[in-house]
């Protein structure tokens, strides 16, 4: 069966493909060529497409749909949701696929009433079964797995950042190229996003670093995470919070890992004096490797650490900087 | 002003959870069951909401019997009544009983809705936005920073590496991020206060279900990995084994 898969992509500083859509448009492409043909269309919404879509070509798209509009300078919500319906209109895909970046997320829902069609958010699998498509998903803070099964095509999923692998960049491929036509309704544009601005400077963010750093309450004080910073930046890592570092102020809630924060998948999560409740292991247990510093030898999060250190944090991890810039 | 917000009775985050014996769903018999934590700040922020502005808080939940408890929780916070839209059936397709809630709110003249940005449990994070949509309502997900006027809102979220501001006119559907507000403890008097304020409860039958439920599964157990050592002295071999063993630096 041939299936026809549509990306939405997001783009960054008008001119990149984010980390999270290449994970996106690696997914589509092997479930183009899992299947007997098919294709990857993928839908841009600019303000200017300049030579953007010929490069999205290199990324794995045989289509590219773009919508230029003065109104998608910036995250436009309605606007966006209307090119995806647009596109799912001319193309009639059998799978769409958006990542669970919070514009992602905030993006999905509309997607779904606008079609018509249910959506599977926070994906973490995806698999086809005698042609019906299938996600896997974690419920009850990852503390199951839940399998969702899709009554009615496209079949809408919003996958996890951080687990599905990435497209390579083939610089050989070519796609169509073809305009979408909009008319943006007052509807479309009844939600603006005025401005926005870049906090944590060239550090990635947390949901999306391939390696975090966290602290919890053993880092005793907010000043005591320049330690954390300093072994970000020596391992180019995102700054995660427990959910006690957040609520004492030390950390803002966009650092907050855990079942009420974020769920991250990093390839390696280093827990610095987080003793590992339940609702923070949930956000984080799906990450590759685990490092737990801790004084207390007894602490649960050594029981999910794939290495653990006993010991104070403010001995550990200068040492592990010094360790890190020796090494390098 | 017409200030309505949607709660959910969830499983408290420290609840052990079992899967049933259909495979599909959690026991339930031993989990504690609580209004819905980012719920308590759409509830705070639509208290708040009727302080400045004046007017009436609704509070809306799709559930069954024991559905109500979230809804007194609420009152006890402040709400002034409720409206239980009762079902037995499994809450497993979002669109479903977005379908639902849109239904009851769309005839509530509501100025603004709250929700909260996600439900622990099944964590879909959509019916919010789903019902803005079906009613075509303006609406904005996960918000951290909110001011509302007569005429509209403007307001903040946090989106990776910053945030980004906004704004939009009335009528509007707000998710609420945790932190947007300090929720009120509901006090004893607000409890007893909450046992009088009026609840209807309305029987209803979802429509069709798109979405469902397969299996549920553990996930995979991580093994518990290795004490690298003590201290300080440690460093230089944890680094090595992330190095040469781990492979991920």
């Amino acid at each position: 069966m041939a299936i026809k898969v549509l990306v939405f992509a997001e783009i960054r500083d008008g001119e990149n493909l984010t980390k999270s859509t290449r994970e996106a448009l690696g997914l589509g492409r092997r479930l183009v060529e899992n299947s007997s043909g098919g294709e990857l269309v993928v839908v841009l919404a600019v303000q200017s497409a300049g030579s953007l879509p010929q490069s999205v070509a290199a990324w794995g798209a045989d289509v590219v749909l773009v919508a230029e509009s003065a109104e998608f300078g910036n995250y436009c919500p309605g606007g966006f949701a209307a090119s995806v319906a647009a596109a799912v209109e001319s193309m009639q895909p059998d799978v769409i696929i958006v990542s669970g970046t919070t514009h992602g997320k905030d993006l999905t829902p509309r997607l779904s009433a606008r079609l018509g069609v249910p959506a599977a958010t926070d994906c973490i699998g995806v698999e086809l079964q005698d042609d019906k498509i299938y996600a896997i998903r974690p419920a009850y803070g990852g503390k199951v797995q839940m399998k969702v099964s899709f009554d009615k095509l496209p079949a809408l999923l919003c996958i996890r950042p951080n687990v599905f692998e990435a497209v390579s960049e083939d610089t050989s491929r070519s796609a169509r190229i073809e305009k979408l036509e909009l008319a943006l309704s007052e509807r479309d544009l009844a939600v603006r996003i005025t401005a926005t601005e870049r906090t944590t400077g060239e550090r990635p963010d947390v949901a999306e670093a391939d390696i975090v750093v966290s602290g919890g309450r053993g880092m005793k004080e907010g000043e005591n995470f320049r330690l954390l910073e300093q072994l970000a930046q020596a391992l180019g890592a995102g700054i995660g919070a427990s959910r006690a570092a957040v609520d004492s102020g030390w950390r803002p809630h966009g650092d907050q890992v855990g079942q009420t924060g974020k769920f991250v998948s990093p390839t390696l999560y280093v827990a610095c004096g987080i003793s590992g409740a339940v609702q923070h292991l949930a956000g984080m247990v799906g990450s590759k490797v685990i490092v737990a510093i801790n004084k207390d030898p007894d602490a649960p999060i050594f029981k999910v650490a794939n290495y653990g250190v006993v010991g104070d944090v403010f001995e550990v991890i200068p040492a592990i900087v010094e360790e890190l810039k020796k090494q390098a | 002003m017409n200030i309505v917000v949607c709660v959910k009775h969830v499983p408290d985050t420290e609840a052990r959870v079992q899967i049933a014996a259909d495979g599909k769903s959690i026991e339930t018999q031993e989990i504690n069951f609580i209004l819905n934590p980012f719920d308590e700040f759409a509830v705070e922020q639509a208290l708040l909401t009727r302080e400045k502005l004046g007017g009436e808080v609704s509070v809306v939940s799709l559930g069954g019997d024991s559905a109500a408890a979230a809804i007194r929780t609420a009152m006890a916070m402040g709400a002034d009544k409720g409206i239980l839209l009762k079902t037995s059936q499994p809450a497993d397709d979002p669109l479903q009983i977005a379908r639902a809630i849109a239904a009851e709110i769309g005839g509530m003249n509501a100025n603004v809705v709250f929700f909260g940005k996600q439900a622990v449990g099944n964590e879909h994070g959509q019916v919010g936005l789903l019902v803005a949509e079906l009613l075509g309502l303006a609406g904005i997900s996960e918000v951290s920073e909110i001011e509302i006027t007569e005429n509209g809102a403007t307001g903040r979220r946090e989106i990776e590496g910053g945030t980004e501001s906004f704004q939009c006119s009335l009528p509007a559907v707000f998710t609420a991020q945790k932190g947007l507000n300090e929720p009120r403890y509901p006090s004893l008097k607000g409890r007893m206060a909450a046992k009088k304020k009026p609840l209807e409860v309305k029987q209803i039958s979802l429509g069709e279900q798109l979405l469902a439920v397969q299996s549920l599964n553990y996930p995979p157990q991580r093994e518990r990995g290795k004490i690298v050592g003590e201290g300080a002295a440690a460093a230089g071999e944890l680094v090595r084994l992330l190095r040469e063993e781990a492979k991920v630096i």
